[in-house]
C-alpha cells in the first residue's frame, strides 16, 4: 500500500520536477547560467523577489491586523467577513486579475489606472496571498490566554506595549508561517498577475511569465533554468516552514 | 489606536482589495441585462470549455480523492524510513509554480520528452495531468490530521474480532474521516476547475478542443471580448463563491468555526 502511494507522488509529481532540473543542464552548467544570468532573466527574477518581499511584508501587518479584528473585536457582519477571507483561495486567478482590472483598469470607474504597472503587480499579489497569515494567526490568536495581557494592563503597560511584549510573540512563529506560505505563492503566482500586469519585460515581467514566454516559443532548456530557480524557492519555503512547525510543537 | 480605527483599517483594506473588485465583475458581467450575459457564456466555445472544465474535474478529483486517503492512511499507520520526506513532498504541489508544473509535464510526456505521447499534451489527458498534479495534497492534508487523532484502536478491535482488511476500511476508517474527506474533495474540486497556469502550458489552448473555462476568459479577454470575458469570469466567480458557501455551512454545523 505504500509502494503505491509512493509510486502515484513519483509519476505524477516527482519525475515530472525531476526532467525539468535534467533539461535545464541539458546543455552544460555554462549554459543553464547563461539562461539564468541574461539581462532579461536577471530582472524578471529581481522583480519577482523583490515584490514577493513587499507582498509579504503587507501581509504580515495586514493579515495580523485583519486576523485581531475578526477574533478580538465584535461588530454586524463579521461572520460574513471572516467568510469572505477565503474568497481569493475559491476564485481563479485568472477571475482575480480579471477582476482587479475591472476596478483598476482602464475601463474602471474610480478613475485609477494600474494596468501594466508594478502596482498592479503588487494587488494582484495581495490579492492571492490575502488568507495565508489571516488564516494561520486567527486560532493562534483564538487560544490565547487574556491572563498576561490584563496583568500587563493593570501594571501600566500601553495597548501598544503590551501587544509587542506579550502578544506578538506569542503570534511570532504563526505569522512567519503564514508569511512563507505568502512569500512562496508570490513567487510562483502567474494567472492573477497575466492580464493585469502586461508583461513588458525589464518592466512588469515576472519569473513565472518569463518561463511562460519561453516555452511559447520553444526555449524550453531556458524555460527549465529559470524554472529550477522557482524551484529552489519553493523548497526552501517549504523546509523552512516545515522547521518553523516541528519548532512549535517541540516547545 | 482604538478599536474603531483597527476595525476601520483592516475593512477599508477588505473592501478596496476583495469586495468592491469582485463586486464590480458582477455588475460589468450584467450591466447589459441578464439576456447578454447569458449568450455570452453560451456560445459553442464558452459551452464546450465548461464541459472540458467539468470533464477533467469528474477524472482529477476522484483520482486524488483515492490517493489521498490511500496516502493518509499510510502515514498514520505506518512508520518507514523516509516517512518525513514523503510527508514534506507531498506539499510540493502547493508550492511549485503552476507554469513550471506546466513545464514539467511537457518535458515528460511532450514530443521530446521522457515518454513521447501524442496523446498527452496539447490534448485532455494533459489538462487531467497538470489538473491532478496541482490539487494533489488537500485530501491528503485533510485526512491525515483525522486519522491521527482518532488512532488506530477501533481498527485493531475490529480486526481482533475477525473483521476482513476491507470491511475495517468500510466499516471503521471510512465513517472517521468523512468530513475531512469531503473537506478535501471540495478544495480539490475548486482547484481543478480554478487552474489556469499549468493547463495554459499543456493544453496548447485549441478554441473548442483543449480550452478549458478559465482559458476561454483568458481568450475573450485577449480577443478584447470583454462582455464575453466578464461573463465567463462571473460563472467561474460563482462555482467558487458556491464552493466557499458550502464548506462554511459544513463547517460550522460540525463545529470546525
Amino acid at each position: 500500500m505504500g509502494g503505491l502511494s509512493v509510486a502515484w507522488l513519483t509519476l505524477i509529481v516527482l519525475i515530472p520536477l525531476a526532467a525539468v532540473v535534467v533539461r535545464s543542464f541539458d546543455e552544460g552548467f555554462g549554459a543553464f547560467w547563461d539562461a539564468i544570468t541574461n539581462p532579461q532573466a536577471v530582472a524578471a527574477i529581481k522583480l519577482t523577489v523583490g515584490v514577493s518581499f513587499i507582498v509579504a511584508a503587507i501581509d504580515a501587518v495586514m493579515g495580523t491586523l485583519i486576523a485581531w479584528v475578526l477574533v478580538r473585536d465584535e461588530f454586524p457582519g463579521r461572520r460574513i467577513v471572516n467568510g469572505l477571507i477565503d474568497l481569493p483561495f475559491a476564485l481563479p486567478t485568472i477571475v482575480a486579475g480579471l477582476v482587479l482590472l475591472a476596478l483598476y483598469g482602464p475601463t474602471g470607474p474610480v478613475g485609477i489606472n494600474v494596468a501594466y504597472t508594478r502596482v498592479a503587480l503588487l494587488l494582484a499579489l495581495l490579492f492571492v496571498t490575502l488568507p495565508f497569515v489571516v488564516r494561520a494567526v486567527q486560532p493562534v490568536l483564538m487560544g490565547l490566554e487574556r491572563e498576561a495581557e490584563e496583568a500587563a494592563e493593570s501594571l501600566g503597560a500601553s495597548a501598544f506595549t503590551t501587544f509587542r511584549r506579550i502578544i506578538l510573540p506569542a503570534l511570532r512563529p504563526a505569522i512567519l508561517a503564514g508569511v512563507g506560505l505568502a512569500f512562496g505563492r508570490a513567487v510562483g503566482e502567474f494567472g492573477s498577475v497575466i492580464l493585469i500586469s502586461g508583461n513588458l519585460p525589464y518592466k512588469t515581467e515576472v519569473a513565472s511569465v518569463l518561463v511562460y514566454g519561453q516555452i511559447e516559443s520553444g526555449n524550453t532548456t531556458g524555460a527549465a533554468a529559470v524554472s529550477v530557480f522557482l524551484l529552489v524557492v519553493a523548497f526552501v519555503v517549504l523546509l523552512g516552514i516545515s522547521f518553523i512547525a516541528k519548532r512549535g510543537a517541540d516547545r | 489606536m482604538s478599536r474603531t480605527a483597527l476595525r476601520t483599517i483592516a475593512l477599508g483594506y477588505l473592501a478596496a482589495l476583495l469586495v468592491v473588485p469582485v463586486g464590480m465583475v458582477f455588475y460589468r458581467a450584467f450591466e447589459n441585462g441578464f439576456g447578454a450575459a447569458w449568450d455570452a457564456v453560451t456560445t459553442p466555445p464558452a459551452q464546450h470549455a465548461f464541459f472540458l472544465t467539468i470533464t477533467v474535474a469528474l477524472i482529477a478529483v476522484p483520482a486524488n480523492a483515492i490517493f489521498g486517503v490511500l496516502t493518509a492512511w499510510v502515514l498514520a499507520h505506518y512508520d518507514f524510513r523516509g516517512k518525513r520526506v514523503f510527508d514534506v513532498l507531498i506539499d510540493l504541489p502547493f508550492a511549485v509554480s503552476p507554469v513550471v508544473v506546466g513545464l514539467s509535464l511537457v518535458l515528460v510526456w511532450g514530443r521530446d520528452g521522457w515518454f513521447p505521447s501524442t496523446e498527452v499534451i496539447f490534448s485532455t489527458p494533459g489538462i487531467v495531468l497538470a489538473t491532478i498534479f496541482v490539487s494533489l495534497p488537500f485530501v491528503v492534508r485533510e485526512v491525515l490530521p483525522v486519522l491521527e487523532e482518532e488512532g488506530t484502536d477501533q481498527e485493531q478491535a475490529a480486526s481482533t474480532l475477525g473483521a476482513r482488511n476491507w470491511q475495517v476500511f468500510w466499516r471503521i476508517t471510512l465513517p472517521t474521516i468523512r468530513w475531512g474527506l469531503t473537506y478535501g474533495i471540495i478544495l480539490s474540486t475548486a482547484r481543478a476547475i480554478g487552474e489556469f497556469g499549468a493547463v495554459a502550458v499543456v493544453s496548447g489552448k485549441i478554441q473548442g478542443r483543449t480550452e478549458t473555462l478559465t482559458l476561454y476568459v483568458e481568450d475573450r479577454f485577449q480577443s478584447l471580448d470583454l462582455a464575453g470575458a466578464y461573463a465567463a469570469g462571473v460563472v467561474l466567480a460563482l462555482l467558487g463563491v458556491t464552493v466557499l458557501a458550502v464548506m462554511t455551512l459544513l463547517q460550522r454545523r460540525h463545529g470546525r468555526i
